[in-house]
């Protein structure tokens, strides 16, 4: 079964990625009142919005496309979302799944068929009616191969694409080839597409050239709260009130109340800092705990939303070398290869200090591959053992290594080989934190006489070594997760995952502890009895944790902020954090 | 500026300098020491008047301690001591001895210019990085010269086809964008870069990218003194080019080459900060001013530190004094020969 996880190295492009998960009997549904739908799942503390007034966001590069089948980076999400409906959505706050454009759900016994029942009265924001029709046309899109929308590997289930079927104007049939364990995640970040604006296109081999930057908002619509309004180059893409959203308050007022949102493009975190402070922009995404602690100072909605689905970790390079002319790297092999040496380096790690300093207390220390921001997955019983010098050196000693002082009385390790061990640590330059977090292992790493040199490296470099060239040692990076379900992440911990980074391309799984992993992953998959299924992922996570193909260091906090009278600023660790909710935003009379 | 002031300022280079050349000594710490319970640790000066308003013979401060947060809080004052034992540092590279000039006997901390983010001592990595910073000005100096030196004479002495392709070579390196490009060689120099390699680096690149200005230099020098007449009338007698060259030619471009000197290792200290903030320089945890300053890209630091501008700051009297000097030499050699 082939799976996605978008997951970002570095720069975190959050993109959403869908699983599978807990396909129960019976779907959730939407509520009806006065005639008309009201959407469910919302928090309770929502509070009933006033009209009007425009929200400025700061986006840190312009979107690449308007076309939601084609968007693979985070800013051309970011804004496109805004426009586009799906059928199921997950609730970023909840992190569970709600009632979107269909306005009820099932799922057969074998939970390979789903049957959905779409909201009526649907129009698209140039007030043309949506119907089963669309649902059809935007799944055929999606799922053709020559589209190559990056998202349609997700429905591809085992090995074999989603079969949608009209039964009629409002009910559309959905078979997958197996069960599916994360059930209707599928169906979220799958935008509903306009046929009567796209099918002439489409059927004429011009998708790819269809909403592009250059097009113009009439040529554009979405099921979305806001529709475009104008897109000018290099500075701003403007959003307007979509008079035909479907959703409503809970008072039966149409969302969204806002009139506009306006994304400005700001290239640095810090100068989106400083256009905060001076009043040009009312958001704030992804701060990082030190700017977060200047804005505290200035009045702002400040908004510490707890461990965020970005993850750190120390990955040691155990790739296959054969036929690449690395010899000291593969010499440096042997250390990396031995669990024992990875476990020491992990016990030697003071992640508190990462914490303290890195992240000023907004951030966690993690020793497993679910971060705390993944609530519902996280296995709470594995071990997070404290910083010791003494285990490390016993885990050392154990595996061959020696353990002696220099002559400056500085330790040295030496190997069975008497060779010291010493290697480079490479990481991103542009990443303030990452660079001082490696500052931080080397030193810790001296006390156990591992000599680590840290090599910044320009970020596509990094990757490039990383990913192509295998030329490192060892290497700082992240990684987010984009949805909170365990198959978000199974390109990196599958052995042949696009993303197993420690060891690509593995052809066959090169340990047995990997080998299990990758049935338990496959059985994941495929379980849709929710408890079964955190069963099997604890036991992942219990796996991945004692064999510490690499070592995880922190989850920083999803830090936001905006201006003290945004109501209903509610940020959550999903992505988008600050807009998912953007129908509700308003502003304080 | 009158001459007394010039050799005021002369003398005082020469004392940074020393100053620079033995940092173990007069840095308290460890350069690369972490202490990491006083994160940005403001500068703490030494005081004779405690709290209580009584006066002290021995210079004294408030040390440094860390609650569990890692929130700095006032103690008791400690005295200062001098020539107190301490970290083991080096002398010339083979020496070593375990003498500083200051410190505290109790092991309290004292930071006189503050800490970085990880808590490390600033005035120890200011002194430590200053001599990286200098040196490499200096050598990069010396590098430059010899290349433009060479080439200069080359092209100036012997002129022709040879002499034109020479300058526009020049030219060329003289429009390249370097800083670009160098970030474009750093992703394919090798991972394994000690410390002593990049300085390395550092000092070749420098002094490859400024020989060209130098070279055109040289050259023009070299033109007029090829035409002087008691360079043709040695001509004339049959001395060889090797022999005019060495004996009439070359000399004559000295004073020009001082002059440029001086002038050229402010400006190779300036760019091996440029090269070490873009991080192209001394990695970490090693200090020069450059990656010092470096911490000044983040505006949070840029708002909340004042103490991080302490390495700029010192930039500025140091290359008056080389602007100074310059001069100076410029007076008493330069006009000779141009």
């Amino acid at each position: 079964m082939r799976k996605r996880s978008f997951l970002a190295l570095g720069l975190l492009l959050f993109a959403r990625s869908v699983a599978p998960n807990s396909a129960n009997v019976e779907g959730g549904a939407g509520r009806s009142e006065s005639g008309r739908l009201i959407a469910d799942a919302r928090p309770a503390d929502d509070t009933i919005g006033t009209y009007g007034g425009r929200l400025v966001v700061p986006l840190r590069s312009e979107p690449k496309t308007l076309n939601p089948v084609l968007a693979a980076d985070n800013y051309s999400r970011d804004v496109i979302w805004r426009t586009m409906g799906d059928l199921i959505h997950i609730n970023r706050f909840t992190q569970q799944t709600e009632s979107a454009l269909a306005l009820s759900w099932q799922v057969s016994r074998d939970g390979r068929r789903y049957t959905l029942q779409l909201r009526p009265d649907l129009k698209f924001s140039d007030g043309h009616a949506a119907d089963a029709d669309d649902v059809i046309f935007s799944f055929e899109v999606y799922l053709d191969a020559k589209v190559n929308s990056p998202q349609r590997d997700l429905l591809v289930v085992g090995g074999k694409p989603i079969e949608v079927r009209k039964i009629d104007a409002h009910t559309v049939e959905f078979d997958l080839s197996q069960p599916y364990g994360a059930g209707e995640r599928i169906f979220d970040s799958i935008a509903i597409l306009p046929r009567h604006l796209l099918e002439p296109g489409y059927r004429a081999g011009k998708f790819s050239e269809m909403w592009g930057v250059n097009a113009r908002p009439i040529q554009i619509a979405g099921l979305g709260p806001f529709k475009l309004k104008e897109f000018v180059l290099g500075q701003r893409v403007v959003l307007e009130k979509n008079p035909y959203y479907w959703k409503q308050d809970r008072s039966g007022n149409t969302l969204p109340y806002l009139s506009e949102i306006i994304f400005v493009f700001i290239p640095s975190a810090d100068s989106e800092v400083l256009r905060f402070q001076s009043g040009d922009v009312d958001l704030e995404t992804r701060l990082n705990a030190q700017n977060f602690s200047l804005l505290g100072e200035k009045g702002a909605q400040l908004v510490d939303g707890g461990s965020s689905l970005e993850y750190s970790f120390l990955c040691f390079n155990q790739n296959d070398l054969r036929g690449r002319s690395l010899p000291e790297v593969s010499q440096r092999q042997e250390w990396f290869a031995q669990k024992n040496f990875r476990q020491a380096v992990s016990l030697a790690i003071d992640r508190q200090a990462l914490v303290r300093l890195v992240y000023k207390n907004r951030a966690e220390a993690l020793w497993g591959n679910v971060t705390p921001g993944i609530k519902l997955w996280r296995d709470a019983a594995l071990p997070a053992p404290a910083r010791s010098l003494d285990k490390a050196r016993e885990l050392l000693r154990a595996a061959g290594f020696r353990i002696s002082t220099s002559s400056d009385g500085t330790p040295v390790l030496y190997d069975s080989h008497n060779q010291p061990v010493n290697f480079t640590l490479a990481t991103s330059s542009s990443n303030a934190e990452r660079v001082k977090m490696a500052a931080l292992i080397q030193a810790d790493l001296q006390e156990l006489g591992m000599r680590v040199q840290v090599v910044p490296l320009e970020f596509r470099a990094l990757l490039d070594r990383v990913f192509q060239t295998y030329d490192y040692d060892a290497c700082l990076m992240s990684l987010a997760s984009g949805d909170a379900d365990p198959t978000a992440d199974i390109n990196v911990w599958r052995s042949n995952g696009a993303q197993h980074l420690w060891h690509l391309g593995e052809s066959k799984p090169a340990s047995t502890w990997e080998s299990e992993v990758d049935v338990l992953l496959d059985q994941q998959l495929i379980t849709t009895d929710t408890a079964e299924r955190r069963r099997v992922y604890n036991r992942v996570q219990e796996i991945i944790a004692e064999n510490a193909p690499v070592v995880f260091l922190v989850s920083p906090h999803m830090l936001a902020a905006a201006k003290p009278g945004l109501g209903n600023f509610r940020p959550a660790v999903m992505e988008p954090p600050t807009l998912w909710n953007a129908d509700v935003l308003y502003w304080k009379k | 500026m009158n001459a007394k002031i010039k050799i005021g300022v002369a003398i005082a280079l020469l004392g940074c300098h020393l100053f620079i050349l033995f940092p173990g000594f007069f840095a308290p710490y460890n350069p690369i020491e972490q202490n990491r319970d006083f994160p940005y640790r403001p500068p703490e000066l030494p005081r004779l008047r405690d709290a209580a308003g009584n006066w002290h013979v021995r210079p004294f401060i408030y040390a440094a301690t860390g609650d569990d947060a890692g929130t700095p809080a006032r103690q008791a004052a400690v005295p200062i001591h001098f020539f107190v034992s301490g970290a083991r540092y080096q002398i010339a590279g083979s020496l070593h001895s375990r003498y500083h000039l200051f410190g505290t006997e109790n092991g309290a901390r004292v930071f006189l210019l503050g800490t970085d983010e990880l808590g490390r001592d600033q005035l120890s990595r200011l002194l430590y990085g200053a001599r990286i910073s200098l040196f490499a000005g200096i050598l990069a100096t010396a590098l430059s010269l010899a290349i433009g030196l060479a080439v200069g004479t080359f092209a100036g002495y012997y002129g022709g086809v040879a002499g034109a392709a020479v300058v526009r070579v020049a030219d060329f390196f003289i429009a390249l964008p370097w800083i670009y490009l160098l970030l474009a060689v750093r992703a394919f120099l090798p991972l394994r870069l000690g410390a002593g390699w990049s300085f390395a680096v550092i000092v070749i690149v420098l002094g490859f990218i400024g020989w060209a200005r130098q070279a055109r230099i040289v050259r023009s020098v070299v033109l007029a003194a090829r035409e002087r007449g008691f360079v043709r009338a040695a001509r004339g007698f049959g001395a060889s080019d090797f022999y005019l060259l060495r004996r009439h030619v070359v000399p004559q471009t000295f004073g020009v080459l001082l002059t440029q000197a001086t002038i050229l290792i402010p400006q190779y200290v300036i760019a091996e900060t440029t090269l070490s903030f873009f991080g192209l320089g001394m990695s970490e945890p090693h200090a020069s001013i450059g990656n010092l300053l470096s911490a000044l890209q983040h505006y949070d630091v840029l708002v909340s530190y004042w103490w991080m501008y302490v390495p700029a700051v010192v930039l500025v009297p140091l290359c008056l004094g080389y602007s100074a000097v310059a001069s100076a030499v410029h007076d008493r050699f330069g006009k000779a020969y141009l």
